[in-house]
């Protein structure tokens, strides 16, 4: 697509293109050793304040933290797919009387901070252990804007295809479930992975609750006296590790949607707004 | 009630750091995502790469990694001194929090810039090529004024979601609507109401964005 | 067959890093024993049944502060005086060191953590005042705090509370040290710093991005005595903060079992053993506070 906003450059052009392309690698590898130098010059690259990595029970206590923010992420996931699912189909319902409240409970959901839901969960409905007010706030928040871009999916597929449902026969509820929802979702799949990296890294907010989750970990371990208080270089790994994460979750977005390209069955839509949705959501 | 007007010292300032923390990384942020967008369409492709780069990571990074980057790091780096920064501490944090908000918002706007741009007829950047435009003015003039109608929706849901994320700045010594709750509970008052009260906040200015955007959708809303 | 290669690069990563590691921690440091007694009663205490019926105790405490309450990332054990006032009331209660379940819990959710039943009671710098005795009940105070400023060593200029206009103050958001701060005016508003925790106050004053921390002398005198070279308190406490054991509000029987248990090693020693062996290391002495029941 956007080729088709410049011409193809002539020789000239590229020649003048690979002098940009030196220059651009040039100023951010400086950049880089810039950065790399300053925190060096400030001691954050001194042993001191990486020996808490060789601790056998800081690691297992780190993995521990990792594998607590993968389930909640997990759960969290599984359920607002479920939630986003079901009130979409409220949101498109013809009755009234389940199209309102289905589309109050988004917009709620929606404009309420994901803090003030898990703190109300925790402290106001007490549900016990902090795990489950993460997940619930995680699948209500996520939940609420998975339904959106579902509705906008199904919203966005051509009329001639429930139209051509209802003439063979269909009735609403086979229309919705065998013919919208299986394309909608399809063309839909990088918008719903952004999502879910979203997901992963709100689950960050349950340190609040003290869910023992990674970034929690972290800023216990950065605040360790013994180890230098190495909050920089902490936060170093696990950036590290919340940005490997989020990528797997993106590649493997970039991977079906390319599979979907080559699957003949799938509709090309002409806009795709449940992509703006998510682009939006953060 | 009685816990909100007992602490109007608390609520008042509080919601008005949220709107201004808002209001200037909204700006800063729309301004930053343009060109990040404009980037990742340009002809040159390193100017591509570094725009697709630029998205990536900053998308996949938690919000409380990048304030934390700008609180505690850069310092660090000591390309301003943080002693005459702005002033004053607080001017450095609230700086610190506005780049922090910019940096990852303008990410998000990009892509939805970028989508934008996407849904605009391929005639007209041709017919605009074809009449001799630069890439800049067909930019300028032709396809981000018409992408513009596309972006409302989206662009309303990432604003929602800047506000919402100005709440993280409370770790980061911004006082606002975020550092709320952390004051009443050494106060000593019920958190679960005086987090109510912040909620009920929020949705109160995020309706009036979600009325914007639906009637702007409805105004410009063509048949295609 | 990338996804198998990756996996396979996962568990490698994994093994590598599991089999490179050190056992124990930088730093151990001995306790007190304390004697469990037997066959306790707590009569109308439903806590009490509670922990009974579990046969075990949740202590809520905190796990940042040193010489109070203290999480030893290497090994998990918990260090500190309010950890030992935690243990001290467990052991009396009929619950020795392996019968607790220590918690850590930050102080914005301690309120609620007592009111959900999270912890059975909780120890950890909580200043007994008149609106969270709205909310929870406190025995004690078992000890007496005071607000005070830790600075810089060679940093003569900052005397005590009236000596901070133009100086850089840091706490943690939303804290009482800090709303004082404010109210009294003692530094400008733009001169106040609130962050996360206590130790990234420390940390940026080390830095030299501000000059002063301020918090209650016990929290201080912990950060004090790992740094003894570069740091110091002022010494010239503000305010008094009696620390109370938190309890579930609505039960007396248990709050007057605690008062009677925290009376007696007042008076028999217990209580001073407990401070030697862990605020008291940096050499200061403290008080003995008096008992306020209710």
């Amino acid at each position: 697509m956007s080729s088709v906003l410049f011409d193809v450059p002539g020789p000239r052009a590229r020649l003048r293109h690979r002098l940009y392309a030196v220059l651009g690698v040039a100023v951010l590898v400086a950049l880089i050793a810039f950065v790399v130098y300053r925190f060096a010059e400030s001691g954050q690259f001194d042993s001191q304040k990486w020996t808490w990595i060789q601790y056998e029970k800081v690691q297992i206590d780190l993995l521990d933290a990792l594998l607590n923010t993968i389930k909640a992420f997990a759960a969290g996931a599984v359920l607002a797919l479920l939630f986003g699912a079901i009130f979409a189909a409220g949101q498109l319902s013809d009755h009234k009387v389940i199209r309102v409240p289905s589309m109050v409970v988004v917009e709620l959901f929606r404009a309420v901070p994901l803090v003030v839901l898990i703190f109300v969960f925790h402290y106001g409905v007490s549900l016990g252990a902090p795990f489950y007010s993460v997940v619930l706030g995680l699948t209500l928040y996520n939940g609420s804007v998975l339904a959106e871009v579902f509705r906008a999916g199904v919203l966005s597929l051509p009329r001639g295809q429930s139209e051509a449902a209802y003439a063979v026969g269909m009735r609403k509820t086979q229309v919705m479930n065998y013919v919208l929802l299986p394309q909608a979702v399809r063309a839909m799949l990088p918008a719903i992975i952004s999502q879910l990296v979203v997901l992963l890294k709100d689950t960050a907010l349950g340190f609040l609750i003290t869910y023992e989750e990674l970034l929690r970990y972290a800023r216990y371990v950065g605040s360790i006296f013994e180890f230098g208080r190495p909050l920089v270089p902490v936060t170093i790994v696990v950036a590290a590790m919340y940005i490997a994460m989020c990528l797997l979750l993106t590649w493997l977005a970039t991977y079906l949607e390319k599979r979907n390209r080559r699957d003949k069955k799938v509709i090309e839509l002409a806009q795709k707004p449940a992509e703006d949705v998510v682009a939006a959501a953060v | 009630m009685d816990v909100l007007l007992d602490n109007l010292d608390l609520y008042g300032p509080g919601f008005l750091n949220t709107v201004e923390l808002f209001l200037i990384s909204a700006v800063g942020s729309l301004v930053l995502g343009t060109i990040l967008a404009m980037l990742r369409v340009a002809p040159v492709p390193v100017m591509r790469a570094m725009g697709a780069a630029y998205v990536t990571i900053v998308r996949n990074t938690p919000l409380t990694l990048v304030f934390f980057f700008f609180a505690f790091a850069f310092p660090l780096l000591k390309i301003v001194d943080a002693e005459t920064f702005g002033g004053s501490a607080s001017g450095y944090y609230f700086t610190a929090a506005l780049a922090a908000l910019i940096l990852y918002t303008a990410a998000f706007v990009c892509e939805v810039v970028r989508s934008g741009i996407n849904t605009v007829p391929v005639g007209q950047a041709e017919a605009s090529r074809a009449l001799g435009l630069t890439f800049g003015q067909m930019l300028a003039s032709v396809v981000l004024p018409q992408a513009t109608r596309a972006v409302v929706p989206p662009m309303m849901s990432t604003m929602i979601a800047l506000l919402k994320n100005t709440t993280i700045a409370a770790g980061f010594s911004v006082f606002q609507a975020g550092s709320i709750s952390a004051n009443l509970a050494e106060r000593g008052e019920n958190q679960l109401i005086g987090l109510l009260w912040v909620a009920a906040f929020f949705v109160v200015l995020v309706i009036p964005m979600t009325l914007l955007q639906r009637s702007l959708e409805k105004r410009w809303s063509i048949a295609r | 067959m990338r996804v198998r290669t990756l996996a396979v690069a996962l568990l490698a990563g994994g093994l590598a890093l599991t089999a490179c590691g050190k056992e124990g921690g930088p730093g151990d440091t001995g306790s007190p024993s304390q004697q469990v007694a037997a066959d306790v009663k707590v009569d109308g205490s439903p806590t009490f049944d509670k922990i009974k019926a579990r046969g075990r105790v949740v202590i809520g405490v905190k796990e940042d502060q040193p010489g109070l309450g203290y999480k030893d990332p290497t090994s998990g054990k918990f260090t500190g005086f309010d950890i030992e006032i935690a243990k001290l009331v467990a052991a009396k209660l009929g619950y020795g060191d392996d019968k607790i379940d220590f918690k850590a819990i930050p102080s914005a959710g301690r309120e609620q953590a007592l009111i959900n039943g999270d912890v059975d009671y909780y120890v950890g710098t909580y200043t007994i005042n008149a609106k969270r005795k709205e909310q929870v009940a406190f025995a004690g105070p078992y000890f007496t705090a005071g607000q005070d400023l830790l600075v810089k060593k060679d940093d003569n200029s900052i005397t005590g509370k009236d000596a901070l206009k133009g100086k850089k103050v840091c706490s943690v958001t939303g804290s009482t040290p800090i709303q004082k701060v404010k109210s009294e005016g003692l530094t400008e508003p733009e001169n106040i710093v609130e962050l996360q925790n206590y130790s990234q106050c420390v940390e940026q004053l080390e830095q030299g991005a501000v000059n002063a921390v301020t918090t209650d002398d016990a929290i201080l005198k912990g950060y004090a005595s790992q740094s003894p070279t570069t740091l110091k308190v002022v010494g010239k406490p503000f305010s008094n903060e009696p620390y109370g054991i938190g309890l579930p509000k609505d039960d007396k029987a248990l709050r007057d079992k605690v008062n009677d248990i925290l009376q007696a090693a007042l008076d028999g020693g217990d209580w001073q053993k407990a401070y030697e062996a862990t605020l008291g290391k940096s050499g200061s002495t403290a008080e003995k506070p008096v008992l306020d029941r209710y």
